[in-house]
Parts: C-alpha cells; structure tokens; sequence
C-alpha cells in the first residue's frame, strides 16, 4: 500500500525509531564524502549535495534543489556495521596450566539504516548467504543482522559507474526493507512516497504523519525508477560470463591490469559484499592474558594465500584474477548468485581506475574457448 | 636350449615388446643368466661399459663413491628393470658403481657384440636406441624430481 | 565437544597427555579435555582437522594423525616451521593448548568398501592418512588389497618408522617405501614414490586411491595412477591452504570455487581437477 508523506515527516520517522531505541545510521557528509555514520536528525543528511562519479573519481557538487537523497552511494556501505572492521571475539587468562576464555557477549545494538539502495539490499542479501546461511553461521553477524530496520530509498539518479540494471539489482528496491521510500521532486513539489515492507515498517509508519498515494504518485515513482535506469554508467554483459571467466584463466588481459593495479585493496574495503577477514591473536607484555580479534582481510595482499615458505598468490596478477573471478565467476558456484551487484565502487575507488566492467569487456575479446593453451 | 629360454624371457619382457622377433632372437644370442650375491660389484664407475642387465630377480643399487662420505646410493633397481645403457653411448664407460644388493639374477646382455650389430643394421639400432631413451627420460625425470627435495621442510635450503 | 560449536571461534583447553618425538623438526602430541567431567576427547573421521591454538601465539591448522576409533588418543603430528607450530611443538606433557574442531571432509574409507586401498604419502603427508590407516586395518576383511606408498627424504627422515614395519610385518598391509636420498644401512628403494606407483600391479576399476604429500608430489603422483588406468573420480588427494576461521567465513582457504577447510581437505580428484593444474590459483 502506497503512501506519501512530507519531507518534513523524516523528522517524525527519526523521532519514532529513536524512540524504539534504534540508533540511525545514515548518510551524512563527511571529508569531502557521503559517509555513513551515526545521525540524529534529517537536518544531517546531505541536504542539496550529489555526487559526481567515475573511474578513479569521486566529488560532491551542490545540486539546485534540497534533495535529501539525490546522489548515489559512496565509499562505506553497510557491512561497516553489519560486519564490523575490527572486533573483539574472546579474551583469555591463564589458569595454572590451562586456560580460561571469556566470549564478547552476542548483544548488538539496535540500528536503523537510513537510505539503503537496492544495489545495497542486494548486498545484505549476498553477504546473509555467506555468513548466516553455511553450516556455520557467524553470530556477530546473525546478531546484528536481526536487529536492524531498514528504510531503503528508490535511487533517483545513478552515478557514473553504477551498473545495478545490468546486474539486476535496481534500480528499484524490491525486497529486504522494513519501509522504501521514493524522492519526488517534480512540478513544484517535494515529497516522499513511502511503501512498507513489513509489519514492523508498517507498525512504525502509524506513528509517522502520511497519506494515501494516489495513482499519479504511483506513476511519479515509475518515472523516478526509469529515469534512473537509463543513466547507468557502465553495462555488463553477464551473459556466460562465469564459464568466460572459468575458461580464461590465462588471458593476456590478466597480466595487462597487473601493469596497473597497485594491489591497494581499496576495491575490496569499499565493495559491500567482499567478506574477507582474518584472525588474530595477541598477548600482553605478561603472556598471561590473550586476545583474539577478527578484523576485516583482503585477498589483495601478499599474505592473504601464505602457506609455509611462501605464498599461493605472489604475483600482482594472480591477486587480481582471484578478485575478479571470484567476484564474478567462483562465487556463483559457491552461493548461487553473483557476488557483484553493480555498485561502482570498485571503480570509483581504485586509485588508477580500474574499471571491472571494462575487464570483463577485455576478456571477452578473444577470449579463449575450451581447450588447453598450448606452452 | 639356453638360449631358447632366454628368448622367452626376453619376449614377455616389456623392454623389448614390439621388437621384431628376429631382432629379439639376435638379441638373445648376446645374452646369458648371471648372478650376483648380495654386495657383489656388478660394474664399477670408470670401467669399459660392456654389457646391460635385464634383472630377474634382486635388488641392485646404483652408486658414487666420495672420499670421506664412502658409497652413497643414487637410486635402486629391482626386478624387470634394465641396468646399464653406457654400453650404446660413447665413451663406453660406467659412469657410477652398480652392486647387488640382495642375492640378484640377471640376463647380462653383451653391448660390445650388440654395438657391432647396430651399426650393421642402422634399424636395430634405432630400436634400441628408442628403448633406451624411454628408460632414460623416465630416471631422468624422477631424477629432477628428487633434485626438488619436496620432502625438505625448509625450502631456502634447496634455493 | 559439541560444546565447541555454541562458538566454533572459541577454543577449547587440551592438555598434552604425551609427547612423542617423529623427527628432529617434528612431534606428535596426544591430546586430552581437561574439562574436570573427564570427557571423552572429540570424535573425528580419517582426513580432519582440528585447529590448534597455542596461547597469544596463534593458530594453525593441523591434520588429525592418531587413530578414529573410539576412546584412542587424539593425536597431533606437528612439523615446527614458525611461530605458532614452534611454540605447539614446544609444548611438554601437561601443557593446555586450544582446540577447535573437527573440521573438514574426510578420506572415503567407507566408499571404498569391497575395493582396493592404495594410499600414496610422501614425507610429512602419512600423517594426515595414518587415521585412514587405522581404519582400514580396523576393517580388514572388509577390502581387497590395502597397499601403502611412502616416499620420504631418506630413512632418518620418516614417520613412523615403527609402525611402518609392524604394518609391514601383518599381511593385512603392503607396504613399499620409497627414499630421495639413500643411507648405508638403507636397503630399501631409492627413488621416487611415483615409481612404487608403476611397479605396484593395480586393478584400476577396483582401486580407490588416497594422495598426500606435496602439492608436486602429489601432481605427478595423480598422474602416475591415471596412468595407470585409475579413473578421476577413484583418486583423493588433500589439500592445504592458509586457513584462519575455518568454518567458511573468512575466505582465506579458498582454492578455486572451493574452501579447503569445509570442501575440502579431501577433494575426489575429478572435482578439483580444474584448478589443481592451474597455477597461483
């Protein structure tokens, strides 16, 4: 069921999930970026900022109008919170000869994430099959995951390295939010139409003053979805692209991005469905007491693959190949879906502009069929 | 009647299959049953390589000696394996010691007759010569192998 | 312990019951709960892994080598090459480390029941099939031939030399060992394993084959038994990657579309085929 609201009724919804103890986390301008961080107020949000995007590019402009929502999504996503960068999963003493471990507790806080776009719902999803779906769930993830409400929002403008149509994952949210909200700014007018999502969003909605939609609001948000759509940025062709990638290990093209990617890691600490982590245990001075903490990892370092003596992955190229097949390729083959969902981070973020989109495009091209290369 | 059975033996022998018998018949004329008891030299490094050895039976180890360390074993050959193809390539000399480790029978095959008869019939010697190659590629191989020392916990040694 | 999968992060405190010296660089460490109920140590099947901790050093991942039947000894087979396996392989009777586990697939001793056993292991690799072995014995009559292959640097160099020859002394197992570097007293042979692979007369369509060793071992020791007519799907290696979680999380182990630690150690030839011969993968 369709309704609208008044921009000023974000006030109302914020006051609302504080009141149920969430605490907001949103976009809000920070160091030349739109950030995600803790909010209070829709006064925080970047009221009439966009951003302007691509390869190796990311500025804020002002906009014309107070658009609340109107720019696309930039280097953090929600696997900040959801999958926290550095967390603390035991601490231990010694006992005489043994030991004694004492788990961080499981409680999370309670958090609503203000402006999740459907690339990112997509993610969330992608990210809950990896770790609260296998045989071993992760219960920090699981804990936090089941707490969180979500107001999603319609995009109503794509970046320059958004690629979700080609990915099928937006531009229109569709699934995974408690309330999905559409900007509408047309005509003189500036408003919200608000759709729930469930009985908690709809709970929550009561509270907030709202109407019903009409039909032209209905039509408003269509033109909002489209528009957006028919500005991607980049394409994608995913056709095949996982028996492409299978059947091109040895592409030329490999070694060619190898001459330009610095192995920086940045893709994979902006992408919001890499889950890569490490473990690491320490000690203090005494060795009496110990630590273990899980801190966020990247297949793009040299240590990533190390195994006695030497690593796996040396080479620059072989770190990037296992990036960009696992994304693509592998990862279908191990959670049924692509692990990418067009997002453009990944190339907005890479210091020499490494462009995913344009890789696949490369390999494409002569691409090898099956068959053993000959050496 | 010797000579008969070493020709049967030498036909069931995956070494000379596919060889015409004619030529596995010539063959089996240069050759004759030996025996070694257990640490008998069967050659030594240096000596003129007259022969090749198809074991029966037995163990032999193939060795270089080195002042101060004595013996030390390269590899090993057991029954059905062919010993010795310094026979076929000049200089004509072993080039480590061979000794029987455990009590070892053999069919010793005379190369210095046979070498004659290669060159008289450039296709026996092609024959030959394929067969030996073959047995060669294969130590050779499992030779590099080995030079890997995969075994070795700390692989800076092998660098 | 299925206490240990309330947190499978969490370690669980084992204490050396006995420490036994394989080599100058290796140990085998039994391993017993020092939960004060006395509980019997974790079950395991042949191929496992548990992690072991060694406390605020680190953890590493460390096939499991001791026997799979019921109240035998949990046992570790430990090769010191860094910190966290120096400080494990420090450890004196008594000592607590932590344990998780067990993790990870297994040697397919049950699906090869009514065939032949060829296990092929060079060096340190008879640790992680020495479990399978005790099953297989344990189960005699219920298979063919069981034939073990080992290859190791040179007779000083070798797991379990005594057992070795025990195993070797029962006719419920052929065993053919295989040295890279002959010793005087050494009267065995001196070559590779791969070529015990070749002199063996296998029944290739009655074989089940288990592999582990070096990667490169194990690449041409695969190669030999196809040679030799066994089949893809008849041959099992296990692998090692860097491991951190294991439990599938952390993306650590992953080896083509593979984790190593939950699809793997053990992989059925066949399908890890594809990126086995592929290089930096």
């Amino acid at each position: 069921m369709l309704k609208t609201c008044e921009i000023d009724a974000l006030e109302g919804l914020f006051i609302e999930l504080k009141g149920r103890g969430f605490s907001l986390l949103g976009p809000t301008v920070r160091d030349g970026a739109i950030a995600y961080d803790v909010i209070y107020s829709p006064s925080e949000l970047p009221i009439g900022w966009t951003d302007e995007q691509d390869g190796g590019t990311y500025r804020l402009h002002k906009r014309k109008d107070e658009a609340r929502f109107g720019y696309a999504v930039g280097p953090h996503s929600w696997k900040k919170y959801l999958l926290p960068p550095m967390v603390r999963l035991w601490r231990a003493s010694r006992e005489g000869k043994g030991f004694n471990v004492e788990e961080e507790s499981a409680a999370a806080p309670k958090q609503a994430f203000i402006g999740v776009r459907s690339c990112e719902l997509h993610a969330i999803a992608i990210q809950d099959k990896v770790l609260s779906q296998g045989s071993h769930a992760d219960p920090i993830y699981q804990a936090r995951r089941e707490r969180i409400f979500i107001v999603a929002i319609n995009c109503a403008q794509a970046a320059g390295t958004c690629f979700c149509v080609s990915m099928n994952t937006g531009p229109k949210a569709t699934f995974g939010y408690d309330l999905v909200l559409t900007e509408i700014i047309e005509k003189g007018r500036h408003y919200f139409v608000i759709e729930e999502g469930t009985d908690l969003g709809r709970d929550v909605l009561e509270h907030v003053p709202h109407r019903e939609a009409t039909v032209d609001d209905a039509k408003a948000v269509d033109r909002v979805v489209a528009t957006t759509a028919g500005q991607m940025g980049r394409t994608l062709d995913t056709n095949g692209i996982k028996e492409l990638l299978y059947e091109n290990y040895e592409h030329p093209r490999w070694e060619e991005v190898a001459t330009r990617c610095l192995t920086c890691a940045n893709c994979t600490m902006v992408c919001p469905t890499c889950f890569c982590t490490t473990v690491e245990d320490s000690a203090d001075l005494t060795g009496n007491h110990a630590e273990r903490h899980r801190r966020w990892d990247s297949c793009f370092t040299l240590d990533f693959s190390y195994l006695h003596g030497g690593s796996v992955r040396t080479s620059a190229k072989s770190r990037y190949r296992q990036w960009m097949t696992h994304k693509l390729a592998t990862w279908i083959d191990q959670f049924g879906t692509s692990g990418c969902v067009g997002c453009g981070r990944c190339i907005t973020w890479c210091p020499v502009a490494i462009d995913i989109t344009e890789e696949v495009t490369a390999i494409r091209e002569n691409a090898q069929s099956r068959g053993p290369k000959t050496e | 009647m010797q000579i008969r059975t070493l020709e049967g033996v030498l036909v069931q022998h995956p070494f000379f299959q596919g060889l015409d018998p004619q030529y596995v018949e010539l063959i089996a004329g240069c050759g004759a049953n030996a025996r070694f008891n257990a640490g008998e030299v069967i050659f030594r490094e240096g000596e003129s390589a007259d022969r090749f050895y198809i074991i029966r039976r037995g163990r032999v180890s193939l060795e270089v000696f080195i002042p101060e360390r004595g013996s030390m074993m390269m590899e090993t050959l057991d029954e059905g394996d062919v010993l010795g193809w310094s026979w076929l390539f000049p200089p004509y000399r072993w080039q480590f010691d061979a000794r029987a480790l455990e009590l070892t029978r053999v069919i010793a095959m005379d190369g210095q007759c046979l070498r004659g008869k290669c060159e008289e019939d450039p296709r026996l010697g092609y024959e030959l010569t394929k067969r030996f190659a073959q047995i060669m590629v294969g130590r050779l191989q499992a030779a590099r192998i080995r030079l890997l020392d995969l075994y070795n916990p700390n692989p800076a040694d092998t660098g | 312990m299925s206490d240990s999968f309330l947190n499978p992060m969490v370690p669980q405190p084992y204490r050396v019951r006995r420490k036994l010296r394989e080599m100058q660089d290796v140990v085998t460490l039994e391993l017993e709960p020092t939960a004060p109920d006395g509980e019997v140590a974790l079950s395991f099947a042949p191929g496992q892994f548990n992690m072991l901790y060694a406390f605020g050093a680190g953890e590493v991942p460390i096939s499991i080598s001791g026997d799979p039947a019921p109240k035998r000894a949990l046992a570790h087979t430990v090769r010191d090459v860094g910190a966290v396996t120096g400080a494990i392989a420090r450890l004196r009777r008594g000592d607590v480390l932590g344990l998780r586990g067990p993790f990870g697939s297994t040697w397919p001793v049950e699906n090869a029941l009514g065939n032949d056993v060829v296990l092929v292991a060079g060096g340190i690799g008879l640790a992680p099939l020495r479990p399978a072995i005790y099953w297989l014995m344990a189960h005699r009559e219920r298979y063919g031939r069981l034939i073990l292959l080992y290859g190791s640097r040179s007779s000083q160099e070798m797991l379990y030399p005594r057992e070795l020859r025990r195993w070797r002394s029962r006719s419920g197992l052929e065993v053919e060992m295989a040295v890279d570097r002959g010793t005087e007293e050494w009267r065995g042979h001196v070559g590779v394993v791969t070529k015990l692979i070749s002199r063996t007369s296998l029944d290739p369509l009655n074989t089940v084959a288990m592999v582990c060793g070096p990667e490169v071992m194990m690449r041409f020791a695969v190669q030999e038994l196809q040679n030799q007519g066994l089949v893809p799907e008849r041959i099992f290696i296990s692998v090692e990657r860097n491991m951190k979680c294991a439990i599938g999380t952390c993306g650590h182990c992953q080896f083509g579309a593979a984790f190593v630690c939950k699809d793997g150690p053990v992989f059925r030839y066949d399908r890890i085929q594809f990126f086995f011969n592929k290089r930096e993968v």
